[in-house]
C-alpha cells in the first residue's frame, strides 16, 4: 500500500494505479478538476501541483512544484500533495491568487492553476520575491496568453501579507500525519493483476528487489519514463521507484570527490555542485524546468543514456566515476566507458547506479559549459559542451572536450583534443581544433538543427571558450547573462 | 460618458495596470466603459473552478470518443481492418465512413475536408482521420485507435510550397488586386530590387487542446458542449452531418483554454463525428484531443513564400511594387481564400504605394489543412513589406526607420488611398510613431547601439521600430452581423447572452460593461452567461477581432431597448419628461424622485413593461468587389508600433530581446487592462512566431515538432525585461464603433515583427549596416547564425572585389 496526503485527505492506493499519474489519479479518480492537462508531457506546467515532503532531517515540510502528468501515484509516498482548489482559506483566496486576479495574470484561465501552483510554491520557499529566482520557478510553466508580464507582476507583489496562510496553521498536523506513514516500515507496494509498483526506501531493499525482478524498470524521476506510460500507452509491468531510498539521496565531499547519490534530485543536489563546479551555474539554470529539476535525478540523467543529456558532458569531461551496485557487488566504472551506443550501457541486469564521484580537480575553474538550444529555458539542446584546457606557458598542456547532442552518446573529441595538446596557446591553433571536429563528429539533422549548424556552432564554441579565457569578460558576455 | 482621463493613465510595464484614480471613478459614477475591471473569470480561474469542457461533469454513462489517424500523407487506403479495434478492452463501438447518412465533408467555406475518409479514399495529409472509437475510457479509447490495420498504396507527397507551386497544385484560383501601371512604377525607377523571403507558419499551442461533449436529446437531436470559436457553425454542420433539422442541435461554449482562430473551423470535425458517435450509441460521448494529436491534425497558420520586385528613389520611396504571395494551404480550402485575401490587403502596411501588383496564391500540399490563426494572413503579408522595406533601406544606406516615415500614408497630395481602392480616413501612424519615437528614444539609443557594435566582435546589438495597420471587418460581408439577448430580472439582476465567445480575451467582461453602463448599475449586476445557439441564433465566429465591435453593439442595442421601454413606462407613471429619467449609480432618478434600480424594475413589472430585448447590429459602409481587387473591405483601421531592441551573438546565433516600447491605438478603450492584456500576448506570440517557433516536417509529411518539447513557445523568461506598453491617448475612433473604441484581438500580434527586424539590424550591423541579411522566417539561433557568417562572406568578397 502506498500512503500520502491529497490535500488534507489521507489517500492509500494498493491494488489499482501501478501506472497510474497523479494528474489521472486526481482528474479521474478524486474528480479534482481544477488541476490541467496540457501536454501529458511535462512541458506546459498546466498540472502543476505543490508537493510537500517530510525532511527526516529537519522534521519541517519542504515545498516544491511537481507536473502532475510526470509523476506515478506509486512515488507518493508519505507526501502530501497540494492542489488548486485547496488554496483558499474558507472564502478568501491565497496570497497568490489574489495577485493573479489583481494583476490581471489570466486571460483564458487554463494554465492559470498551474502557475498559481508554482506561485504558491515560491510563495512557501521564498521570504523576498526577485525577478531572477521568480522566473526559474515559472519557467516550467508555459501561457499563450499573456506574454506573461502581469504573472511577473502578481509573483512579485504576492509575498507582502504579513498573516500565516492555512498550511503555516496546518502545518503540525501534516507532519504528523506524514510522519505515521513514514513510519510503516513494509516496502510501500502496489499490486495491480500483472503490474506492480515498489518503493523501497533503502538502498538494501532496492538491491534485492531488483535481483527478484530483473525486467524491473527503474524510476526516478520519470521524466522520461513516464512519456512511455502517457504518451506511448504502454503499460510498464514492474516498476521500483527510488524516490523514498533517503540514503541515495545524500551529497559529500570526501576524497577529493563530490560524491551524490544517485537518487538525489536536481534540487537537492544543485547548490552543492555550482558551489563546487561555479562555471555549471548556466547549464543547470537551463537544464528543464524546475518542476523537472524537482523530480529528475542524476543517476536517471545517467542511467537513460540520452544522447542529448547534459548533465553526461560534464561528467564526462571531469572524469567522472560511477558507483553501480548488483545485490551486494559493487564496481567502480570512468563514466566515459558507461555509455557503449544508442541508449545502450554497461549495466546489467538488476544493476543499478548508486553514486557519482565527480574529482574536485585542481584546474576545474577553466571549465566553461555551453548549451545551445531554440529557447533557453525548458529546451533539448542542439549542442551542449564541456571544454576545458590546461595552459602553462602559453602551450595547451592537456585538453578536455566533450560534446552532447553530436553523437549517438556523449562523447569526447579526440581529434580536437590531439590537435591541441602540446601547441601554443594561439587563435591558429584554435581553428585547427576547429577543423579537428569535423573527424570527431558528423551529427545528424534534426528539427533541433542541420547537421551543418551543430558542427559550425560546437567549432564556434571551441573559439568562444579562447575569446573568453583571453577577454575581459564584459565584451564576452553570454546571451543567457542578460536580464 | 467618457472621462478622457482614463485613456491616458494607461501605460504597463512591472506595475500593475489598475490604478486608484480608476476604481474610485468606478464607484462614484458608475460609469464602467473604460475601467480596467478584472476578467470576470478570473477569481474562478485562479481557485482552479473555471470549468471547461472536460472538467463539467459529464452524464452518467459517458463514453469517450478517440480517432484513427492516417499514418502515410498522401496515397490510396487499400483496406482497414478494425477487428482489433472492436476487441480491445472497454471498447463500446467502432464508426466509419459508410455510416454516416448525412453530409459528409465539413468544409468550412468549400467543400474538401471530409468528416472521415474511407476505403478507395485518397489521403491527403498524414493524421487525417479514417474512423473512431468509442469506450469505457479516454485510455482505452485511445489505445484501441492505435490498434487498426491500415494497408496504404503509398503515393508521392508534395510537403513543401515549392513542390506544390512546380506542381501548379492550387486549393483555390489565385486573386489580383493590382493600381496603377506596375512594370513602369518599376522600370522608371532609380533604384530596382527584388527577392525571396520565407515566412514559417505558426501552431496555435491553445493549452486547451479540442474537446467536446455531445450529448443526445429525447428529440433525436444533440445538445453540445464544446471548445469552439464557432458555435453556429458547429451546430449547421452537425445537423446536416446527422440529417436533422438545425433546431434539434444546441450547441454551448462557456468558455475556451485559447483558440487564436484555432478552434473557428478545427473544431468542426471532432465535433461532428463525436454527435455521430453519441447518435450511434444513444450515450453522450466525450472527446479530447492528445496534444500531440492535436498539433498532428489540426491546421495551423499558413507558411508563405513572398516574392518581390520593387522600385524606389534616393530616399527609399516606393515607385512600384510586384509582389506575389505563395501561401502553403494545406490539403484543403478551409478559410485560405480569405486569409490569403488578408495577407494581400496587408501587404502595404502602413505604406502608401503609387503602383502596385499583389497576386494571392493558394498552393496546395499533403499536410493539413492551413487555418485561421490571430491575424488571419495580416501578418504574412506585413512581413513580406517590412522586409522589402528593410533592404530599400540598405540599399539606400538610411535608418530603416526614416524608410519608414518617408513612406506613410498621408492625407497630403493624395497619399492615401490602397492597392484595394481604399482610402484612409484616419491618419494615426504618423503621430503615433513619432511619439514612439520619442518616449523609446530611439535616435539616442541607435548612437549607443552603433557604438557598441564598433567595438564588439562577438555581440552585435539592433534595434528596429515597426508600424501596423491592420483593417478591422471579416472580409466576407455577411459575417460582419451579430445578435445579443438582454433580460432585467424583478430582483434588478441582469442577464446578457451574445453570439461572441470568450476564448481568454475579455470579451464577456467588455460586454458586461456595456450593459452595465447602459443601465447605470453597477457592473457586478451583469451576468454574462454560456454562449449558446437556442439563445442567440446565427452567429458569426468570434474572430477577425471583431468580437466587442459587433457583439458589444447588438448588446447595446438590446439594452436601450429595454432602457427606451423603462423611460417611456418613467414618463407615463410619474408624468414627467423623457429628459428627467436617468440611469446612474444603481439607481433611476426622474426629476425630483429617485428609485434603486431594483425597485424601479419591479414597479416597471407589477406595470408589465417588457423586460427583455434582442438586439441585432450589421457594420455598415463595407464592400468589397472581388472580381476587380477593388472596394472599402474595412470599416477602420487599428493601428500600432513597437520597439524592439535585440542583442545577439555571432558565433551562436542565439539572441535576447532586451528592451519593447509598444504605443497602440485602440480608440477609446472600454477595459484597458483587457486591452493590455491582449497587447503584451499578442506581442509576446508574435515575437514567437518570429523567433523560435518553428514547425518541420519530413519529406514524408510527418510534423516533427508535435510536442512543447520539439516546438517551442516563448516562456516566461522570453519576455523582455523591459516592456513599456502605452495605449494612445485621446485618439476616439472615427468611426461610429462601441464608445468609439477599436478592436485589439489580433493587431498586437504583428508588432512582435519589431523583434525580427531588430536581429536583422544586428545582423546586418557586422556589415556596418550595408548589406541586408539573407533571413527567413521564424529566425532560429540556426538561421541567425547562417545569415551572420553570410554576412561576414560577403564583407570578405566584398573588400577582394574593393581591393580587385
Amino acid at each position: 500500500m502506498i500512503e500520502f496526503l491529497v490535500n488534507d485527505k489521507v489517500c492509500a492506493v494498493s491494488d489499482a494505479g501501478a501506472n497510474t499519474t497523479l494528474l489521472e489519479y486526481l482528474r479521474e479518480d478524486l474528480r479534482l478538476k481544477g488541476t490541467k492537462e496540457g501536454c501529458a508531457s511535462g512541458d506546459c506546467g498546466a498540472c502543476t501541483v505543490t508537493l510537500a515532503c517530510l525532511s527526516s532531517e529537519t522534521q519541517s515540510l519542504e515545498y516544491l512544484s511537481a507536473n502532475s502528468c510526470m509523476t506515478l501515484v506509486g512515488s507518493l509516498d508519505a507526501k502530501q500533495v497540494i492542489t488548486v482548489e485547496y488554496l483558499e482559506d474558507g472564502s478568501d483566496l491565497h496570497s497568490c491568487q489574489k495577485a493573479m486576479v489583481e494583476h490581471h495574470g489570466s486571460q483564458c484561465g487554463f494554465c492559470t492553476p498551474g502557475f498559481v501552483m508554482s506561485l504558491f510554491t515560491y510563495y512557501k520557499t521564498h521570504d523576498v520575491a526577485a525577478h531572477e529566482t521568480l522566473k526559474e520557478a515559472l519557467g516550467g510553466n508555459l501561457c499563450r496568453c499573456t506574454g506573461y508580464r502581469p504573472i511577473i507582476s502578481a509573483g512579485l507583489h504576492m509575498l507582502s501579507s504579513g498573516n500565516p496562510d492555512k498550511f503555516e496553521r496546518n502545518c503540525d498536523e501534516t507532519i504528523v500525519s506524514l510522519g505515521m506513514m513514514k513510519q510503516k516500515t513494509e516496502i510501500p507496494v502496489i499490486v495491480e493483476n500483472e503490474k506492480q509498483f515498489f518503493c523501497p526506501r533503502t538502498s538494501d531493499q532496492l538491491a534485492q528487489l531488483l535481483l527478484t525482478h530483473p525486467e524491473a524498470r527503474v524510476v526516478a524521476g520519470g521524466t522520461d519514463l513516464v512519456l512511455e506510460i502517457n504518451q506511448s500507452l504502454r503499460d510498464i509491468k514492474t516498476l521500483i521507484s527510488v524516490s523514498s531510498v533517503e540514503e541515495m539521496k545524500t551529497i559529500s565531499i570526501s576524497d577529493g570527490h563530490l560524491i551524490i547519490g544517485a537518487a538525489a534530485t536536481f534540487s537537492q543536489f544543485q547548490s552543492t555542485l555550482i558551489d563546487n563546479f561555479p562555471n555549471l551555474r548556466e547549464l543547470i539554470g537551463r537544464f528543464g524546468s524546475l518542476q523537472i529539476r524537482n523530480q529528475c535525478t542524476l543517476g536517471g540523467n545517467i542511467a537513460n543514456a540520452s544522447p542529448v543529456a547534459d548533465m553526461p558532458v560534464f561528467l564526462i569531461a571531469m572524469n567522472t566515476t560511477l558507483t553501480l551496485r548488483r545485490g551486494e557487488d559493487r564496481r567502480t566504472i570512468l563514466i566515459e566507458d558507461f555509455f557503449k551506443s544508442y541508449k545502450k550501457t554497461a549495466l546489467k541486469d538488476s544493476e543499478f547506479i548508486e553514486d557519482i564521484r565527480i574529482p574536485m580537480l585542481k584546474n576545474r575553474g577553466t571549465l566553461k559549459l555551453y548549451k545551445i538550444s531554440k529557447r533557453f529555458e525548458d529546451d533539448i539542446s542542439s549542442v551542449c559542451t564541456a571544454i576545458n584546457l590546461e595552459i602553462k606557458d602559453n602551450f595547451i598542456q592537456e585538453s578536455n572536450i566533450v560534446f552532447g547532442a553530436m553523437a549517438e552518446i556523449p562523447k569526447r573529441a579526440r581529434h580536437c583534443e590531439e590537435a591541441l595538446n602540446g601547441k601554443s596557446w594561439t587563435e591558429e591553433t584554435i581553428s585547427e581544433g576547429m577543423q579537428a571536429l569535423e573527424q570527431d563528429f558528423s551529427p545528424i539533422s534534426d528539427f533541433r538543427g542541420s547537421s551543418e549548424y551543430r558542427l559550425e556552432v560546437s567549432k564556434n564554441l571551441l573559439l568562444r571558450y579562447f575569446l573568453e579565457r583571453n577577454s575581459t569578460p564584459e565584451s564576452l558576455i553570454r546571451i543567457t547573462q542578460y536580464v | 460618458m467618457f472621462n478622457n482621463e482614463k485613456s491616458s493613465f494607461v501605460r504597463s510595464n512591472s506595475a500593475p495596470v489598475v490604478n486608484e484614480n480608476q476604481i474610485q471613478d468606478k464607484a462614484e459614477s458608475n460609469q464602467i466603459v473604460g475601467s480596467g475591471i478584472e476578467h470576470e473569470s478570473a477569481m474562478r480561474h485562479v481557485a482552479g473552478t473555471a470549468a471547461y469542457v472536460d472538467d463539467i461533469p459529464a452524464p452518467e454513462g459517458t463514453l469517450h470518443a478517440y480517432f484513427g489517424f492516417a499514418s502515410v500523407s498522401c496515397g490510396r487506403i487499400k483496406t482497414i481492418d478494425l477487428e482489433e479495434v472492436r476487441r480491445a478492452p472497454g471498447v463500446f463501438a467502432v464508426l466509419t465512413l459508410d455510416e454516416v447518412t448525412g453530409k459528409t465533408d465539413v468544409g468550412a467555406v468549400f467543400p474538401g475536408d471530409p468528416i472521415m475518409i474511407g476505403p478507395n479514399d485518397e489521403v491527403e495529409f498524414h493524421g487525417q482521420v479514417i474512423f473512431a472509437v468509442c469506450a469505457s475510457s479516454r485510455t482505452e479509447a485511445r489505445r484501441a485507435a492505435r490498434l487498426a490495420k491500415i494497408e496504404y498504396e503509398q503515393g508521392a507527397p508534395d510537403i513543401s510550397i515549392e513542390q506544390g507551386w512546380s506542381n501548379r497544385s492550387f486549393v483555390r484560383p489565385s486573386h489580383e488586386q493590382s493600381k496603377g501601371d506596375t512594370e513602369s512604377g518599376i522600370k522608371s525607377a532609380e533604384h530596382e530590387i527584388s527577392g525571396e523571403l520565407y515566412i514559417g507558419g505558426q501552431e496555435h499551442f491553445y493549452l486547451e487542446s479540442q474537446a467536446v461533449l455531445c450529448i443526445p436529446t429525447e428529440e433525436k437531436g444533440m445538445h453540445v458542449i464544446t471548445s469552439s470559436q464557432n458555435p453556429a457553425e458547429n451546430q449547421k454542420l452537425i445537423a446536416e452531418v446527422l440529417n436533422i433539422p438545425f433546431n434539434a442541435v444546441n450547441v454551448e461554449v462557456r468558455r475556451m483554454g485559447g483558440a487564436f482562430g484555432g478552434k473557428e473551423t478545427n473544431s468542426n470535425q471532432w465535433t461532428c463525428i463525436v454527435a455521430l458517435m453519441a447518435l450511434k450509441t444513444n450515450r453522450p460521448v466525450k472527446a479530447c484531443l492528445a496534444r500531440s494529436d492535436d498539433m498532428m491534425s489540426t491546421g495551423k497558420r499558413h507558411h508563405f513564400i513572398s516574392r518581390y520586385r520593387v522600385g524606389f528613389d534616393k530616399d527609399g520611396r516606393f515607385n512600384g511594387l510586384d509582389l506575389a504571395l505563395l501561401a502553403g494551404c494545406g490539403n484543403s480550402p478551409d478559410l485560405s481564400d480569405a486569409i490569403v485575401d488578408r495577407a494581400m490587403f496587408h501587404a502595404d502596411n502602413a505604406y502608401f504605394l503609387p503602383a502596385a501588383r499583389v497576386v494571392g496564391h493558394r498552393v496546395k500540399t499533403n499536410t493539413v489543412s492551413n487555418t485561421a490563426f490571430r491575424g488571419f494572413g495580416g501578418p504574412q503579408g506585413i512581413l513580406a513589406m517590412e522586409n522589402i522595406i528593410d533592404r530599400i533601406a540598405r540599399h539606400v544606406g538610411k535608418d530603416p526607420l526614416d524608410i519608414r516615415k518617408a513612406n506613410f500614408y498621408s492625407a497630403d497630395r493624395n497619399r492615401d488611398v490602397t492597392h484595394y481602392g481604399q482610402k484612409i480616413e484616419q491618419h494615426v501612424i504618423p503621430n503615433l510613431v513619432s511619439r514612439l519615437e520619442s518616449t523609446s528614444a530611439y535616435r539616442s539609443r541607435r548612437s549607443e547601439i552603433n557604438q557598441f557594435n564598433q567595438e564588439n566582435r562577438v555581440l552585435k546589438r539592433g534595434l528596429a521600430l515597426t508600424p501596423v495597420k491592420f483593417g478591422i471587418s471579416f472580409t466576407v460581408q455577411h459575417l460582419n452581423q451579430a445578435g445579443a439577448l438582454v433580460h432585467v430580472y424583478t430582483d434588478g439582476s441582469i442577464q446578457l447572452n451574445h453570439g461572441g465567445t470568450e476564448m481568454g480575451q475579455g470579451l464577456y467582461t467588455k460586454i458586461a460593461q456595456i450593459v452595465a453602463d447602459v443601465f447605470g448599475v453597477d457592473y457586478e449586476t451583469v451576468m454574462c452567461t454560456a454562449t449558446r445557439t437556442d439563445k442567440v441564433p446565427n452567429s458569426s465566429p468570434t474572430a477577425a477581432s471583431s468580437g466587442t465591435d459587433l457583439n458589444g453593439m447588438a448588446a447595446q442595442v438590446a439594452a436601450e431597448k429595454i432602457k427606451q421601454r423603462l423611460i417611456r413606462f418613467a414618463c407615463n407613471h410619474f408624468e414627467i419628461d423623457a429628459e428627467e429619467v436617468r440611469f446612474s449609480g444603481g439607481r433611476v432618478a426622474m426629476g425630483e424622485k429617485s428609485l434603486s434600480f431594483n425597485d424601479f424594475v419591479q414597479l416597471a413589472y407589477r406595470n408589465r413593461v417588457n423586460l427583455s430585448a434582442s438586439g441585432h447590429y450589421k457594420t455598415p459602409k463595407i464592400h468589397y468587389d472581388r472580381s476587380i481587387g477593388k472596394g472599402r473591405p474595412f470599416l477602420y483601421y487599428a493601428n500600432g508600433a513597437a520597439v524592439s531592441e535585440i542583442v545577439l551573438d555571432t558565433l551562436t546565433g542565439e539572441y535576447k530581446v532586451l528592451r519593447v516600447d509598444i504605443c497602440h491605438d485602440v480608440g477609446r478603450s472600454i477595459n484597458p487592462a483587457v486591452d493590455i492584456g491582449q497587447i503584451e500576448g499578442g506581442f509576446i506570440q508574435g515575437m514567437g512566431w518570429l523567433t523560435t517557433e518553428e514547425l518541420v516536417w519530413d519529406e514524408d509529411g510527418v510534423l516533427k515538432t508535435s510536442s512543447p518539447a520539439a516546438y517551442k513557445i516563448p516562456s516566461i523568461s522570453d519576455t523582455p525585461p523591459i516592456f513599456n506598453v502605452e495605449l494612445l491617448p485621446d485618439s476616439p475612433n472615427k468611426e461610429a464603433t462601441i464608445f468609439r473604441s477599436k478592436a485589439v484581438g489580433e493587431p498586437p500580434l504583428m508588432l512582435g515583427i519589431s523583434v525580427w527586424c531588430a536581429i536583422r539590424d544586428g545582423v546586418s550591423s557586422i556589415s556596418g549596416y550595408r548589406f541586408a541579411p539573407e533571413l527567413d522566417a521564424p529566425a532560429t539561433p540556426e538561421r541567425v547564425l547562417r545569415a551572420c557568417t553570410r554576412m561576414k562572406v560577403m564583407m570578405k568578397d566584398s573588400r577582394t572585389n574593393a581591393m580587385a
